[in-house]
This record gives structure tokens, C-alpha cells and sequence, in this order.
């Protein structure tokens, strides 16, 4: 195998507050390795984007940085959890699934209110005040009492976004959160991260294709790559978009069709 | 701010978290965390101290150390509702730039919450028989679609997805064998010790042989492994097609020009009227098999007697009148099982919906088209 030469940009910040260690991370299923020898660090308050083409494992990274898949081999350590790992308690994270992945029995804000209800000892009433400001947080207010076979996509994963932030998570993830969404509201949800990250230090890690949003709201990213194997750039967008060396990595950030060298 | 009234029942000291409201001449004061955390305290003691009070309010938040959104989102809440009860307007004060932000975040316009009508009595009646005619109606343009579709396939068998039969005949007949044959041998033993009781008494060992020989191949063969195909690939046929039909596979397959028909409820039909006679001719066999068994156990029969008189009093007509049921029941699975997977909405509950109103509907069904051949059969003697 040819070693994996990397685009590396230098970040513009730097802060030793590593929230998410990764180390010699391998991922894939059986024999099949997908993904190998990746070490990443997120710090806090860092909007942390994970790049790369369709089938690369972008959502297979975030199913093993939260604990849902466990790694061939290497290390995941995050802050105040240890390695992710699925367990009964206060959710540690924030998470919000491709499809939205709302519980088809039960109304919007049912599905809102769920850890809370679970995991604080907050009234009725102020349960229903946290939700209506999370679900207008994400332009849902009105919708409360529709069942989720009664909403659209998008407004599904919104519905998802509200759940995901409806603990208060320190960690944030996302799984194409802008997907579906129509540009004025995938523009607020931008705002909303970055108001987020800003001003809670909430850690948001996401997994995007929106080149746009990825300029506006990235401190830092990752690229992958599944001919290489694993990550193939890193650093903040605009400066590889500037740097990139890798006719990859440059035609995605100027988003290219890749000329065909043959 | 000397003749502060405290609100809080308990003195926090300044280096914890607990929340605390003060009420004073020139507004509230909140200082400690604002969080989901504190929440549970922070609404309490806001509400006790915005529970009275009238006029344009200002809340000094400056003491608020930390703050996330579940702790804005109850201040705004707990505000906006003393705004409403007094007309009035609240104002903060002494914001950090973190807590005004959060406050900025969570204060917004909020569409009214809307109110779904509960369905009286009467109307949930009236709706619920407007419903039985909707569904009469959409069985019946199932039923005529199919025709159609079995027209269409005749004239072109292209149209149908005959690679998928072999799937389903063995998915719903060879993989069924097993659990068929053990609980008609079930069947046939139990019903061989009820008999067996009866007529011992009178030294009518031997009709046990008769008794197990009808019975199986007239009632139980057919309806026993009716029931569990019913289970199996009733229940199957309903989920997978609901699955199809709320993930859109269904809606794609119609814009490719493909008979969703032939495509797809054909096969099945084809696949259980194949599989369910020979299921049902393996449950006959084990089920004298349970009788055999029972009488050998029990009762003073040999063997070869059993056999001979099961031989002798089993006719043509019996395996028949069973085969005949079977097939029967073979168009109530599929098709009741298509139908019910077909009319599927509403996501992954919905699913869950109809495969439960299929097998339920199934089962009926089953029961009665059997009392009607079993009268049938009576009145032409068969």
C-alpha cells in the first residue's frame, strides 16, 4: 500500500483543551478494515467537520466516536466519558441521525421532552417551556403536536436537532444536519451552531457535504478517503482550500469535477 | 436593594450553584446557574416570585454565573407568562455577553401551540363506519386491479417477477416444513388421546384410527398449517410490502411502468397456492403419524392394524375436500396479506399496524371459509 500522503493546514488556534482524543483508529466490519490508522484530536469549542466523498465512512466515524460501533483497533477517549461506549444514564452527547430518527409513536414535542423527562426531575410546565424554546430554536414552534408521519424530511431532522440539544449536551454531533433543509433555514441552523459553539464552548462535530456551510462554520476538518484508506487532509477549510497539494482534496474544496488524468 | 425580600427558602452561599431569585424594590435579581441542572429549582422560586407582583418588571441577571439553553429557555418562559398575566414588559439587566446571547437565542416569537380537537362519541362511530365503507371500496379496487394485473400477465407473462417465486416458495413452503410437521404430529397425537378416552370404554380402540384419518385430512391438516403459514408469511408478506410501500419502493417501481401487481402480489399468491398443498399433505402424514403413535402408546392396536384401517377408511374425497381447503386459504393469506401491506401508511408504526390487521384478519377469515367448505361438503355429500 502507497503511505497516505495528507494536506495538513495549520490551524489558526490552538488550545491544549482536547475533548475528543482519537489514536491509531481502525474501523470496518469483520475482515474488512474501511478506514485505518487515523489520530485526531477535537478541542473544545471547536465546530470539527468530517469530510469526504459518498461510501468514505464519514457516518461510520461518527457511530464509533459516540459509542454505537466499536473499533477494530486504536483509541477513542472523550472528556468526561472515557471510550464511547452505549450505556444507561444522562446522555453524555448530543445526536442527531441522518434520518432524524424520530420515535414514530409519539408527537414532536413528546419526542423533545423524552430525555428530559427521563433524566430530570423538571415539572411538567417547564419541561413544556424547554421544548417549545428548542423546537422554535429550530423553527418548529407550531408543529408540537404533530406526529413525525405528519411532518417533512426536513422538518424532521430539525425535529432531531431540537432532541439532540434538548439535554444541554457539552458534545454535539450531526449528521448532516443541513441535508434536506431549504437554504434560509439551513443558513439559521449555521448561526445556531456557531451561536452554540460560541458562547456554550458546545463541541460540535459534524458530517457535511455543504461546502458553504463547511466555509462558514469549520474551526477545523478532516477529509477521508477510501482509496487512501484514511485521512487525507486536515486543518481548517479555507486555508486547504488555499494549500491543498492533492488534486482530491482541491477539486472538492472548489468543488471540481476531478479531471481525469488518464 | 437593602429592604431585599428574600424569595428563596433556603440560603445559598455565593459559591454554589443553587440558583436564587431575590425580589427587590427595583426588580428581581437571579444570580448562581442558570442550567438544565438547577432547573428544577430556578422554575420554582420564579414562579413564586413573578406569581404576584403587577407592572413593567426588570430582572438583574448579572449574578448568573453560568448559563446553557434549558436555563434561558425558563426564565424567557417564566417572564413571557408574567408579561401576558400583567400586560406588562420585562426588561434585563446586567447580561454577560454568554447569558445575553443564550437569552437572544431562546427569546423568540412563538407560534401558538395548537389544540387537536378530541373526536366526540357519535363522531368517532360515524367516522369508524365511514371507514368500513372506505375499505370495502379499496378491497374491492384490490381485487379488480389484481384481475387486471392477472389479465395483463396472461397476455404478457414478461410483466411478472417470476425470479422471485422460487424465493418465496421455498421461504414460505420448505422453510415452513419443519415447524409444520412437528405441530401437526402435535395435533394428530392429541387428538388420537382425546378419542382414545372416549372410546376405549366401549372396546372402540380401532376407530381411533378413523377418527385421525378424517379429522387431519378434512379440518386439521388444511387449517393447522393455514394457521401457521398465516404467522410466518402472512405476517412477512404484510411487513415487507408495507416497508416497501412506505419507504416509496412501491411509488418507484409504478414509475418505472411497473405492475406493482404482477411485480409483486402475483408471485406471492402464485408462491402460497404451490407451497400450501404440499404443506398440507406433509401435516396429513404426520398427523396419522401423531394418531399411530398415540395408539401404539395406549391403546391395544398394532401397528399394521392402524395403518390397514386408516387405508381403508380414507377416500379420495378426504385428501380432496382438504387439498381444495388449502388452496383456499393459500388466496386468504396472500391476498388479504398483500392488501393489508399495500394500504400501509404512516412509517414504521404503520407497518407494525397492518401486519397485526392482517394476521388478525387472516386468521378469521381462515376459520370461517373453513365452517363454509366443512357445510359445503356436508350438503353435497363430498
Amino acid at each position: 500500500m502507497t503511505p497516505i500522503t495528507e494536506d495538513i493546514a495549520p490551524l489558526d488556534r490552538h488550545t491544549d483543551d482536547v475533548v475528543i482524543r482519537v489514536h491509531d483508529l481502525s474501523i470496518g466490519w469483520g475482515d474488512f478494515t474501511l478506514l485505518e490508522g487515523m489520530s485526531y484530536d477535537v478541542h473544545r469549542g471547536d465546530v470539527f467537520v468530517i469530510l469526504g466523498g459518498s461510501g468514505c465512512g464519514k457516518s461510520t466515524m461518527l457511530r464509533h466516536l459516540v459509542g454505537l460501533e466499536q473499533p477494530q483497533s486504536g483509541t477513542i477517549h472523550v472528556e468526561g466519558v472515557g471510550t464511547p461506549s452505549m450505556v444507561i444514564g444522562p446522555p453524555p452527547f448530543g445526536i442527531l441521525f441522518q434520518s432524524g430518527a424520530l420515535f414514530g409513536s409519539m408527537t414532536v414535542a413528546q419526542n423533545v421532552a423524552l430525555p428530559l423527562r427521563t433524566w430530570t426531575d423538571l415539572e411538567p410546565d417547564a419541561i413544556a417551556a424547554i421544548v417549545r424554546a428548542k423546537l422554535a430554536l429550530v423553527g418548529l414552534d407550531g408543529a408540537e403536536n404533530n406526529l413525525p408521519s405528519e411532518i417533512s424530511g426536513g422538518m424532521k431532522k430539525r425535529a432531531g436537532i431540537a432532541r439532540a440539544l434538548a439535554f444541554e449536551p457539552k458534545i454535539l454531533f450531526l449528521d448532516e444536519p443541513s441535508a434536506g433543509l431549504d437554504p434560509i433555514t439551513a443558513v439559521e441552523l449555521d448561526e445556531q451552531i456557531l451561536t452554540l459553539s460560541k458562547h456554550l464552548g458546545m463541541t460540535i462535530v459534524i458530517v457535511t457535504h455543504e461546502l458553504a456551510s463547511i466555509f462558514k462554520i469549520a474551526t477545523n476538518c478532516i477529509m477521508l478517503d477510501k482509496t487512501a484508506r484514511g485521512i487525507i487532509a486536515r486543518g481548517p477549510p479555507q486555508a486547504l482550500r488555499e494549500s491543498a497539494k492533492q488534486p482530491f482534496v482541491q477539486s472538492f474544496f472548489r468543488r471540481e469535477a476531478l479531471e481525469d488524468h488518464t | 436593594m437593602r429592604d431585599d425580600a428574600r424569595v428563596t427558602a433556603k440560603d445559598a452561599s455565593p459559591d454554589t450553584h443553587e440558583p436564587l431569585v431575590v425580589s427587590g424594590s427595583d426588580g428581581l435579581r437571579v444570580s448562581g446557574d442558570a442550567t438544565l441542572e438547577q432547573g428544577g429549582k430556578l422554575w420554582k422560586l420564579l414562579g413564586a416570585a413573578l406569581a404576584d407582583g403587577t407592572g413593567n418588571l426588570s430582572i438583574d441577571v448579572a449574578g448568573i454565573k453560568t448559563i446553557d439553553g434549558g436555563g434561558a429557555a425558563l426564565l424567557i418562559a417564566r417572564a413571557r407568562a408574567y408579561e401576558q398575566r400583567t400586560s406588562s414588559t420585562v426588561t434585563w439587566s446586567g447580561a454577560a455577553p454568554s447569558v445575553a446571547a443564550m437569552l437572544d437565542l431562546n427569546d423568540r416569537e412563538l407560534a401558538p401551540l395548537p389544540r387537536r380537537p378530541r373526536e366526540r362519541f357519535l363522531a368517532q362511530i360515524g367516522r369508524v363506519t365511514y371507514e368500513i365503507g372506505d375499505r370495502a371500496g379499496a378491497v374491492l379496487t384490490f381485487v379488480g386491479q389484481l384481475a387486471a394485473a392477472t389479465w395483463a400477465s396472461i397476455t404478457g407473462p414478461r410483466n411478472v417477477n417470476w425470479r422471485d417465486l422460487y424465493r418465496l416458495v421455498e421461504r414460505a413452503g420448505a422453510d415452513a416444513v419443519p415447524i409444520v410437521l412437528l405441530i401437526n404430529f402435535l395435533v394428530g397425537l392429541i387428538t388420537a388421546v382425546q378419542a382414545a378416552f372416549q372410546l376405549k370404554p366401549y372396546g372402540g380402540d380401532i376407530f381411533v384410527a378413523d377418527l385421525v384419518a378424517k379429522a387431519m385430512t378434512r379440518e386439521f391438516g388444511p387449517l393447522m398449517t393455514a394457521i401457521i403459514v398465516a404467522g410466518r408469511s402472512g405476517a412477512g408478506f404484510a411487513a415487507e410490502l408495507g416497508t416497501m410501500k412506505v419507504s416509496e419502493e412501491i411509488d418507484a417501481l409504478r414509475s418505472m411502468g411497473i405492475c406493482h401487481y404482477c411485480h409483486l402480489v402475483l408471485p406471492r399468491l402464485l408462491a402460497l397456492v404451490i407451497a400450501m398443498p404440499v404443506l398440507t399433505v406433509l401435516a396429513n402424514l404426520l398427523g396419522i403419524a401423531g394418531g399411530l403413535f398415540t395408539a401404539m402408546l395406549y391403546l391395544d392396536v398394532t401397528i399394521p392394524t392402524f395403518i390397514q384401517k386408516t387405508q381403508s377408511v380414507l377416500t379420495l374425497a378426504d385428501v380432496g375436500t382438504g387439498l381444495i381447503k388449502s388452496v383456499a386459504f393459500a388466496f386468504v393469506i396472500a391476498l388479504s396479506a398483500c392488501e393489508r401491506g399495500l394500504a400501509t401508511t404512516g412509517g414504521a408504526e404503520g407497518v407494525g399496524r397492518s401486519t397485526t390487521s392482517a394476521v388478525v384478519g387472516i386468521l378469521f377469515q381462515i376459520v370461517f371459509v373453513n365452517a363454509l367448505f366443512t357445510i359445503l361438503f356436508q350438503v353435497f355429500e363430498i
